[in-house]
């Protein structure tokens, strides 16, 4: 028996790989199994090849595997592509219709199975993914009942005989595939699973949730690779609670029209990635002069310009903390988790309007669109915080003077009102102004209002600011990282735990005022640290030099090349270094 | 009742003397108390330049934004708050150089608010460069052998991205205009009105008296049908754009708000934002 494997399944783009993928992972999250998703694709819509690759696991896992147990192809690039990672042992269910081969030097099982043919036996080619699903589900040896039922889910609306079609096709690739291995395979007989429901989704979705349930009710945005999912699940949750989603002429509408959205009093936010976040730069000025609340979310993706649109990447940071001229309060913030994806966004939200300040949530592609378990969320941790907002009726002003919109006060924060409220008129405007709001050139109240502006992040620190995981006693050595990585150097560090190599990990999640206090204990403890990040200049290391210091202690390790880590990178990284 | 004083703040404009957008702030007031709202219903989302200031000189909900980007702040205002009358306002570069594309986009849109554009035919705040509205052959700091670029014609262009409400007036023209920016506030939709706004100081050729010997009023045709389309791009097309008064009206269109589906008739700003633990449980039931 064993913990865990690894599948994948290649195509053409377009082809039913994601389908086939979704059924099969859709399955496995209804035993309990914990599931980790990897999706290598390109910048198109139909061809190319394309391939999804999902981990299955009885614990918990957040990190792609570096090899492959099970592959299956619709094509013989998809062999020729992928086989190489498969591990000794390993199998390959491919389309008899190419009459597949194995390449050379691969020491692999192949299983020639007609899936289009059956498919279209059955009706159409469009079921090879549940001919090749069902293949795949029957070599595991899984209950066939529960694969049965996420197929009716999936069919059901179809009608009857549709689901019946579809069960019939998984039935006949299982059957196929079993008649010719002698049954379901030992070697990939899984533990059962713990049986407990978890979650499967995407970080977008879960952004999308978290912000549902953050109160946010209007998004504005522009479509765009990585970040598009957010907003195509709210178009369609949220008209259900009498909001919705506008579509944009660019990135910049995207924004100014949030702006104007929040100062009306509504949570709203944007979504895009890098090109479209260095379009927003202006406007987020505007909101940090105006202290006006905003969220944005950042899918980092490949730069620069166009970049790598599809592929992992980590070199936003800089753009996102020093991108708008001037100097504004704003909060960068960097989810790590799945689950961090959910809390996030309501965490973004409450700051926002608390501080009177941008927040940008940054994830990387990896965290946006691989799909993964979700531990159950917590309903009861969901909070609405809007700070200062003034909701009470308020009084007629002395002299029919303006609201004091930007009163100076002890914490810098002055009470918001919104416009439509009686005597709560003010002036907004991105040009130094006074405490009422208008434009104003004097020396002193500039110096003012700069201290009030700049100082009201001064204590801030959200939830989990820098977070340790992995092995909770001292090491020598600390790894550090940002984003979706945390689960690879997990499991790196297990490795090395097993050849008596003392590892410590820390995730810094506030990018932005960064938390110096509680970055420094744990460099100070360290021999030596490596940053781990996807970028080519080391962005998260050169802020720890610059906040922190401890410049000898620190060494990069970068990947750039679009792919994520993997955990035998990280381990022969660490070994060299230890 | 609000009258048009209580529209008036105590600051005095930084415009030149002479300047057309005094007559601009003048009828707002004046439009704002006519149709029956009280200061606080109100929100001017002004651009960047010398008419952008409008919005720090009407007493009402005032936002001075990012230059060329009043329009998809004030969609966002409008979005979070259908009771409020929103109006956004700003020169003829903000509307039709840097933020052309908003602009078509709005008038595709259709979002219930009115935008009041100040053409002057230059840049005057920068002191004197030309604008996609200035004529060719127009000699400014920024063209000194003369602007060698067609002019643009953002009522043409009004027409052919959809607008449901297109009107041109002159600043000299306080009754005609005040007229129109009630019509453009009471219209259920999105509404351009293009004002005549001279520049006193760095445009010496696009004058008053100028505007006044070249602009032809839309009363002087009485048979002229604001609903017709076609006629109302003949008529345009005829005047090179030289024209004031309503020049179209779709009445039947509805607004984007009334076409966003769930979209809600009340405040959304207004609206409570607590998450039902019901609501949550199906959300999340989906990812099972």
């Amino acid at each position: 028996m064993i913990s865990q494997l690894s599948w994948k399944i290649g195509g053409q783009q377009g082809e039913g790989v994601e389908s086939t993928d979704r059924i099969f992972s859709t399955a496995l999250n209804r035993l309990g199994y914990y599931l980790y998703g990897y999706r290598h694709f390109s910048s198109r819509i139909k061809g190319g090849h394309t391939n999804n690759k999902i981990r299955i696991s009885t614990k918990p896992i957040r990190a792609i595997s570096d090899d492959l147990d099970i592959l299956v192809a619709f094509d013989q690039e998809s062999v020729d592509l992928n086989a190489k990672e498969l591990r000794a042992g390993g199998v390959i269910v491919a389309d008899a219709k190419f009459n597949p081969t194995v390449p050379e030097g691969v020491s692999a099982q192949l299983f020639a199975v007609p899936i289009t043919a059956i498919a279209e036996e059955l009706g159409t080619s469009l079921m090879k993914n549940m001919v090749a699903s069902g293949a795949s589900w029957a070599l595991l040896g899984l209950p066939m009942e529960v694969f049965n039922q996420a197929v009716q889910e999936e069919f059901g609306r179809k009608g009857a005989a549709v689901v019946e079609k579809n069960i019939e096709a998984v039935k006949r690739g299982g059957d196929f595939v079993l008649a010719q291995a002698g049954g379901p395979l030992e070697a990939f007989k899984l533990e059962e699973a713990d049986g407990k429901q978890k979650l499967f989704m995407i970080g977008n979705e879960a952004m999308g949730l978290g912000s549902i349930a953050a109160g946010c009710r209007l998004m504005s945005a522009y479509p765009i690779t990585p970040a598009s999912e957010v907003m195509e699940y709210l178009i369609k949750k949220l008209p259900k609670f009498g909001g919705t989603v506008i579509q944009t002429e660019d990135e910049i509408a995207a924004v100014t029209m949030a702006i104007g959205a929040n100062y009306g009093g509504v949570r709203t936010m944007t979504a895009s990635a890098g090109p479209g976040l260095s379009l927003m730069m202006e406007a987020i000025g505007l909101s940090g002069m105006t202290e006006t609340p905003l969220v944005i979310i950042d899918t980092q993706r490949g730069g620069p310009s166009t970049g790598l649109p599809t592929k992992q990447e980590q070199s936003d940071i800089n753009a996102l903390i020093y991108g708008t001229h001037g100097e504004i309060p704003k909060v960068v913030i960097a989810p790590s988790t799945i689950e961090e994806c959910f809390y996030d966004m309501i965490e973004a939200f409450n700051i926002a309007e608390t501080y009177q300040v941008p927040v940008i949530v940054a994830t990387d592609l990896q965290l946006s669109l691989g799909k993964q378990s979700c531990e159950q969320l917590d309903y009861d941790r969901i909070a609405i915080e809007r700070g200062k907002l003034v909701t009470e009726e308020l009084e007629p002003r002395e002299d029919n003077k303006l609201f004091p919109r930007y009163a100076f006060t002890e914490d810098g924060i002055s009470p918001r009102v919104l416009p439509g409220a009686k005597h709560g008129i003010h002036h907004v405007t991105g040009v130094e102004h006074d405490q009422e709001g208008r434009p104003s050139e004097s020396a002193v109240n500039r110096r003012k209002m700069m201290d009030k502006r700049l100082g009201k992040l001064s204590q801030l620190r959200i939830t989990d600011a820098v977070k340790a995981d992995g092995p909770s006693e001292p090491a020598d050595l600390l790894v550090v990282s940002m984003g979706s990585t945390g689960g690879t150097i997990n499991e790196a560090q297990a490795r090395l735990a097993q050849e008596g190599i003392a590892t410590k990990h820390i995730t810094v999640r506030q990018m932005h005022p960064f938390p110096n206090d509680l970055i420094e204990p744990y460099l100070q403890r360290a021999k030596q640290v490596v940053v781990l990040e996807n970028n080519a200049t080391g962005q998260l290391a050169n802020l720890i030099k610059q906040n922190v210091g401890y410049h000898d202690k620190i060494v990069n390790l970068l990947k750039y090349d679009g792919t994520p880590f993997l955990p035998s990178e990280i381990y022969n990284a660490c070994k060299e270094l230890n | 009742m609000a009258t048009f004083k209580e529209f008036r703040n105590n600051v005095k404009p930084n415009w030149c003397p002479g300047c057309g957008d005094f007559s601009v702030q003048a009828a707002i007031q004046r439009a704002a108390a006519n149709i029956g709202l009280e200061p606080e219903q109100l929100a001017v989302i002004s651009g960047i330049g010398c008419s952008g200031r409008i919005s720090g000189y009407i007493n009402a909900y005032g936002l001075h934004g990012i230059h060329g980007r009043a329009l998809p702040i004030a969609q966002g205002v409008k979005l979070a708050n259908r009771e409020l009358t929103v109006i956004a306002s700003g020169g003829d570069g903000d509307g039709f150089a840097i933020g052309m594309g908003h602009t078509v986009h709005a008038i595709r849109r259709n979002l219930d608010i009115t935008y009041i554009v100040m053409d002057n035919q230059i840049y005057g705040l920068t002191k004197g460069q030309t604008s996609p509205r200035s004529a060719e052959g127009f000699k400014t700091k920024s063209t000194p052998e003369g602007s060698i670029e067609s002019t643009l014609s953002p009522l043409e262009i009004a027409l052919s991205a959809g607008a449901t409400f297109v009107a041109q007036s002159f600043s000299s023209d306080l009754k005609q205009l005040t007229t129109l920016i009630e019509a453009g506030l009471s219209h259920k939709g999105f509404s351009l009105i293009n004002v005549f706004s001279p520049c006193v100081t760095f445009n010496k050729v696009n004058t008053y008296d100028w505007f006044k010997e070249n602009i032809v009023n839309l009363e002087q045709f009485p048979d002229y049908d604001p609903s017709n389309r076609i006629a109302a791009m003949t008529k345009i097309m005829e005047t090179n754009g030289m024209l004031t008064g309503l020049i179209y009206q779709d009445k039947t269109r509805p607004s984007y708000e009334d076409l966003a589906v769930g979209f809600k008739p009340e405040a959304l700003a207004k609206q409570d934002l607590t998450l039902s633990r019901d609501d949550f449980d199906k959300l999340v039931k989906e990812f099972k």
